[in-house]
């Protein structure tokens, strides 16, 4: 068995090249949505227990139920923004280096303008109500708030992505999982956002 | 008894010297800091854990001796309801579960023929914070400000009226804070298990004790954020005022309920599934051979992990829900013993079919069956809604419990003490010494709790710090008191042995017991980088078929070396085929670092200095960026074109 011919050939040596199957970041990653995903669950399906064990005004008395405007448009801002993240990463894939620092530039916009919603959104509705004010309260602004902060927790990975791919000598065609890592997080953050729209905004309209 | 030598490594002097100089670590205090070899760490997580179930053990000595006899003032009430929080909460979350993480730490990697875990300075990382969480929750004590509400911290008793001071927040806070330790570790334990196991070891060979870590992993990911939740709106309820638990502004206090036992009934079985492998991994060395019905108990693994999520409420029978939701749950209790039995009848064969080797560790798996086959026996019981609500929070649950967790817990744990101990340090334990402290310990744990039926039974509460002279109360509870102390003696013993097996121990041969998993094909204690060539393995048992262990000897090659870094392979989720090499990381601060800062986070948010909390997040956050920052690496290994 000649050791030379076996290193060139060898598995070890054909497989540096190209990355194959899934790393174990990505493994990583998705096990931590997945529990993420059950927290959001466990939130959103205490929010209808005690809708449901509460009696039939929902919201109660004295407050509103929620107008839809604002949050409409604050889903138009944030679930587009998972394209320019999906577009740049498949740029990086090929080697890309500019459509990776559009891309997340872009999506770091559209992150930023749904916080800054957002607060003007909890600013009209301090007036009306606060986190202690009753159970609606503290599970609006709870489950609102956890949103809200992961979507800066996924905001400062989108940044901070965009940081290191200024420097140079991050990010390539063979060396990505970074990007795709942060973007399977940007892409649950997006989703659910989704659940929480229906669950906070539309479900008291049924 | 087999003792053959460690097979000798299919690669060369100077190959093992790179691998020694790429992973091996000098001693030194910042090594100690540093490192991220899941050998110490599992060391590490044993004895932390071990150290937590010494003082939740000494609790347990205090209330049985202030119950001894009938109105005894040894103890104060609130002194009392103190140490029976932190006796079940330091049981439950900071020895059982850390002490099966620190043998899955310790064995997942050698188990499956990989140098360390998938996430090295997560593990790390890991056991920090579970040392400062359970000392965050310790030192409570000393203060007279330990958790005082039962290990279940039922509201409406928890809330900020009912339970004034800081008890109830750092039984939040600390459960919180240790959550993000379990959770890592889970993450890692199935991550290890899917990428890193040694090329060949496709699914039907994984040993059963990885498949257990696994599948208590996927229940700690999909239970404990049910529990975290439950805190976090307990913290908040209690400190900035928010409704979930109060009725009066909306609120429910059944939702505590659902929520913790969601998590709490999953939790059983994360505490006692990996003990369960652990039995599977100890029986095939002194049975001489494998489990029967490794399908079946693989099957049964993933079974009792998905419908262990279906029975939380027959914690709550006696709460008053609709009846109809009351038979549905009763159901799904009674048809989780199916999987439950599956496993028991496969070991019970496998005892049948092989030639026992009574060595300690055998004894205390037998002692587990007996123990938790009875336990399992009340367990049934329960599941009938009637007789549940008839013994609802009288000792005989305490007896129910403490057979199922001792019985599924610590018999177990004790095998693997004895089982690995040579593994782990390399010496020899003293089977004479090892064969009293079974006995005694044995003996104690029936003589304590067998007698908590009859007085459960005869209706005496749990929970109460001292209780009247009753007909059939006094003397049983004298007879639990002493068992308890023959118990604690036992357990000293195993103490002693493990201490005089570092001191004088006989030096371990690589494999004392003929063992059938990859472990014992390498050095006792095992080199910095685990095996010097990894495997290539052919069947479920790799220690006892030649062609596996030729493959680490004459039979390697070199591309299972990898001495040229830190290096270790991945390979694919199903078959184990071969796919690339990946370099491992070295030591490194920042897992420390990280956790003292979340230390700090959680000090600071439990005293209220709120400030001090921001600083310290943004240390986290800090933290964590300087960690991920990928590496400056040249354009060309890069791939950029533009
Ligand atoms: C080592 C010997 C042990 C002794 C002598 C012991 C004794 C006790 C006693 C006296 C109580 C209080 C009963 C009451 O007042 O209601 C108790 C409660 C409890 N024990 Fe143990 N125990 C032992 C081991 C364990 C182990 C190994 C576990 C779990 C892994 C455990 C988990 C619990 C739990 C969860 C509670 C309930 C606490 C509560 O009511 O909130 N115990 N034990």
């Amino acid at each position: 068995m000649s050791g030379g011919v076996r290193a060139a050939t060898g598995t070890a040596a054909l497989t540096t090249e190209l990355p194959v199957g899934r790393s174990t970041g990505w493994w990583g990653m998705v096990m931590f949505v997945v529990t993420e995903a059950t927290l959001f669950a466990c939130l959103l399906g205490s929010y209808f227990y005690l809708r449901f064990q509460f009696g039939a005004q929902w919201p109660p008395p004295g407050i509103a139920p929620p107008t839809l405007l604002k949050p409409l448009v604050m889903t138009a801002v944030l679930l587009p923004s998972s394209l320019p993240v999906i577009w740049a990463e498949h740029g990086i894939r090929r080697g890309q280096r500019w459509r990776l620092r559009t891309g997340l530039a872009a999506t770091f916009l559209l992150g930023a303008t749904f916080l800054a919603l957002q607060a003007n959104e909890y600013a009209e509705k301090l007036r009306e109500f606060t986190l202690t004010t009753n159970a609606y309260g503290s599970l609006f602004y709870v489950i609102t708030g956890f949103h809200g902060l992961h979507v800066l927790v996924g905001l400062t990975m989108i940044g901070w992505l965009l940081a290191a791919s200024l420097r140079g000598g991050s990010f390539g065609a063979h060396r990505h999982d970074r990007v795709r890592n942060a973007a399977i997080y940007w892409h649950f953050v997006d989703l659910v956002w989704v659940a929480i729209l229906f669950t906070i905004y539309l479900s008291p309209r049924l | 008894m087999s003792t053959t030598a460690a097979p000798v490594p299919g690669a060369s002097r100077e190959q093992l010297d790179r691998l020694e100089e790429h992973w091996g670590e000098r001693p030194s205090l910042r090594a100690w800091l540093t490192t991220v070899d899941h050998k110490k760490i599992g060391r590490r997580y044993l004895v932390t854990a071990g150290l937590f179930f010494a003082l939740a053990g000494l609790s347990a000595l205090a209330m049985r001796t202030q119950l001894a006899r009938p109105e005894a003032g040894l103890l104060s009430p609130q002194e009392y309801n103190q140490l029976f929080t932190m006796h079940g909460t330091a049981m439950i979350f900071l020895f059982a579960t850390p002490m099966l993480f620190g043998f899955g730490n310790f064995l997942v990697p050698l188990l499956i023929g990989a140098r360390d875990m998938a996430f090295p300075k997560l593990n790390a990382l890991g056991y920090w914070i579970f040392l400062f969480a359970g000392l965050f929750m310790w030192a409570s004590l000393p203060f007279g400000a330990a958790p005082n509400a039962g290990w279940f911290a039922y509201v409406p008793l928890t809330g900020q009226q009912q339970t004034p001071g800081l008890h109830m927040d750092v039984y939040s806070l600390g459960l919180l804070f240790l959550g993000i330790a379990t959770a890592a570790g889970s993450i890692n334990f199935i991550v290890t298990a899917l990428k890193l196991r040694a090329p060949g070891m496709s699914l039907n060979r994984v040993p059963l004790f990885v498949w257990a870590i696994v599948a208590t992993g996927f229940m700690v990911i999909f239970a404990l954020p049910a529990l975290n939740l439950d805190n976090a709106m307990l913290f908040l309820d209690r400190r900035f005022g928010t409704h979930f638990f109060d009725p009066e502004a909306g609120g429910n206090v059944l939702l505590w309920q659902h929520l913790f036992w969601i998590f709490g009934h999953p939790d059983v079985y994360i505490i006692v599934m990996p003990a369960l492998g652990i039995v599977s991994a100890v029986l095939p060395a002194f049975t001489r051979r494998g489990v029967v019905g490794y399908v079946l108990v693989v099957f049964a693994i993933v079974a009792i992990s998905i419908i262990s999520f279906g029975v939380w409420v027959h914690h709550m029978f006696a709460t008053g829900l609709p009846r109809l939701s009351y038979s549905f749950f009763s159901a799904a209790s009674t048809i989780i013993t199916i999987p439950s039995g599956i496993q028991i009848f496969a070991w019970l064969a496998t005892m049948l079919l092989g030639r026992l080797v009574v060595r300690v560790p055998l004894l205390f798996v037998i002692g587990f069956i007996v123990t938790f086959v009875l336990g399992g026996f009340t367990g049934t019981m329960f599941a009938l809604t009637v007789f549940d609500q008839q013994v609802t929070d009288s000792y005989f649950v305490v007896a129910h419990f403490h057979y199922v967790l001792v019985g599924g817990a610590v018999f177990p744990i004790l095998a693997a003490v004895y089982y690995w101990l040579p593994k782990i340090t390399g010496r020899m334990y003293h089977e004479g010494l090892g064969r009293w402290a079974f006995w005694l310990v044995f003996a104690g744990m029936h003589v304590t709790f067998f007698p908590m039926h009859l007085y459960g039974l005869f209706g005496m509460p749990r929970r109460v710090y001292t209780y009247p002279s009753e007909p059939g109360w006094d003397a049983w509870n004298l007879v639990s008191t002493v068992g308890s102390y023959l118990l604690a003696v036992g357990l000293l013993l195993v103490l002693a042995g493990v201490v005089h097996a570092i001191r004088r121990g006989r030096p371990a041969p690589p494999d004392p017991w003929g063992g059938d998993t990859l472990e014992w094909s390498t050095d006792s204690p095992p080199k910095p980088y685990n095996f010097a060539v990894l495997p290539q393995v052919h069947s479920l048992h790799p220690t006892w078929d030649e062609s596996s262990r030729e493959s680490m000897g004459a039979g390697a090659e070199a591309d299972r070396v990898l001495a040229d870094g830190r290096r270790t392979l991945l390979t694919s989720e199903l078959d184990g085929r071969r796919e690339r090499v990946v370099e491992m990381p070295a030591s490194s601060w920042q897992p420390l670092l990280l956790a003292l800062a979340m230390l700090l986070f959680f000090t600071a948010m439990l005293f209220a200095w709120y400030p001090v909390a921001a600083v310290a997040a943004v240390a986290v956050a800090g933290t964590v960026a300087t960690w991920l920052w990928p590496p400056r690496r040249p354009e060309r290994e890069l791939g950029v074109s533009a």
